[in-house]
């Protein structure tokens, strides 16, 4: 899949937590959507792995039951059989929604379940665990979010279009990361409209007292 | 530690110095077939070696020294990421279940075997105690000439080997941080990234093979 043209990147933290399986499902979400468009963060992402496999040399032995090796024996018999066909995370048919997410919408675009929120906006929340939220957001061409802070981190990932901000322009692959108390006004690109992945590890603060009405039907 | 290295000075094989110099591997019967610890002796090659046999043969032998290897290793990682020693147990041979299951998705280009069934292991974790499923990236799509290149492999391997050098001489509180962040003992906005480990060169060859894997294709 293309990879050329992603400007903004994982960080380093969200790599090595993700690879130490330290993150919220809706963060692991938009990490795996992410490393799905980009070989840049996949290269990263296998070298925090490759730590992960150092720590486990380093793990002193803890000894098996005596029984241990003879009942693996007998499952992989079992299910020799069984296991031939390949069971991977095969590449998306769709051409918006990587793998991952396709996943979580069972099927494609098509498939996603929208729900009107104002402005022309729509949102379909994804179903994961309640630490962190990931929705998909459909924002019409040349329509502005409005302004927000949020208390935790907020990431966003373009999946069709692009959105312009004070800290510049995300067409499709790149990764926003708000951190606290940064307030954006994404604008999305004039040429098409633009959908998103978005995951917050806390609620949204809108300012002014349209948005903070919203904010109730926006779940967030 | 590793099971098949043999320091003994009468071994015949050639004592090979590997980056910053370490150990003579005894090279084992290659049965015949070719494989890449031939004239490529480092303790990962071999266990590339074994997985290999596992993906190509369904060899049990190969799959048994991995097991007793890297089976009381799984073991003690999941108990430090909180399982009780009967839990760990279970989820151990699971994972070495899967390891034999799952064979055939393994890259040696771009990971070693501790690397790949680390990540086993860790998936195996997410899945017990955090009750979740894992999303992952998808696949790279597999070219005509997915096979990779002998040389980078064991590049990677080698890489593999100096990183976990580097992890072992880091003073002892950075490690400890390291091990906790990978043992599950750190929130995600507690780990920093700052490892103090040298990355540079892994990702680098990690980036080649994926760009090579995606050549192939073309």
């Amino acid at each position: 899949m293309e990879t050329m043209t992603i400007q903004h990147h994982l960080t380093e933290e969200l790599l090595m937590a993700y690879s130490a399986g330290d993150l919220p499902e809706a963060v692991n979400l938009i990490v795996a959507t992410h490393i799905s468009l980009c070989d840049e963060c996949r290269a990263a992402l296998e070298s925090y792995e490759a730590i992960g496999g150092a720590v486990l040399d380093t793990c002193e032995s803890v000894a098996m039951s005596e029984t241990s090796l003879s009942s693996v024996l007998s499952m992989i018999h079992k299910q020799d059989s069984e296991i031939l066909e390949r069971e991977t995370v095969a590449p998306a048919k769709d051409v918006v929604l990587p793998a991952p997410l396709a996943d979580y919408v069972a099927g494609g675009l098509e498939n996603v379940k929208w729900r009107p929120v104002g402005m022309g906006v729509k949102q379909a929340v994804l179903p994961t665990s309640d630490e962190a939220s990931a929705r998909l957001l459909y924002i019409p061409a040349g329509t502005a979010i409005p302004d927000h802070g949020h208390e935790g981190m907020e990431l966003t990932l373009v999946l069709k279009g692009a959105f312009q901000d004070e800290d510049g322009y995300y067409g499709r692959g790149d990764i926003e990361i708000a951190s606290e108390d940064v307030h954006h006004t994404p604008v999305a690109d004039i040429s098409e409209d633009c959908i998103c992945l978005a995951v917050t590890d806390a609620p949204l603060r809108f300012k002014g007292l349209v948005p903070r009405m919203a904010q109730p039907f926006l779940g967030i | 530690m590793l099971t098949t290295t043999d320091l003994s000075a009468d071994c015949d094989a050639k004592p090979v110095v590997i980056g910053n110099g370490i150990s003579d591997s005894k090279l084992e019967p290659a049965d015949g077939q070719k494989t890449l610890s031939d004239g490529m002796p480092t303790q990962a090659a071999l266990w590339v070696d074994d997985l290999l046999r596992i993906r190509d043969d369904r060899d049990e032998g190969a799959f048994i020294k991995v097991f007793q290897h890297f089976g009381p290793r799984v073991k003690a990682f999941l108990m430090r990421t909180g399982m009780d020693a009967a839990l760990a147990e279970e989820c151990a041979q699971e994972v070495l279940v899967t390891v034999w299951n799952k064979a055939h998705l393994y890259d040696a280009s771009r990971a070693s075997p501790s690397t790949w069934i680390f990540t086993i292991a860790r998936n195996k974790k997410i899945d017990v105690l955090r009750k979740q499923k894992r999303p992952e990236p998808e696949d790279l799509p597999w070219g005509p000439e997915a096979e990779p290149d002998q040389a980078d492999v064991l590049g990677l391997q080698q890489e593999s080997e100096q990183l976990g050098r580097a992890l072992r001489d880091l003073p002892e509180k950075q490690r400890e941080l390291v091990e906790k962040a990978y043992f599950g003992d750190l929130t995600h906005s507690e780990i920093a990234a700052q490892t103090g480990l040298p990355l540079g060169t892994i990702k680098s060859r990690i980036r080649l093979a994926l760009e090579r894997l995606r050549h192939s294709l073309k």
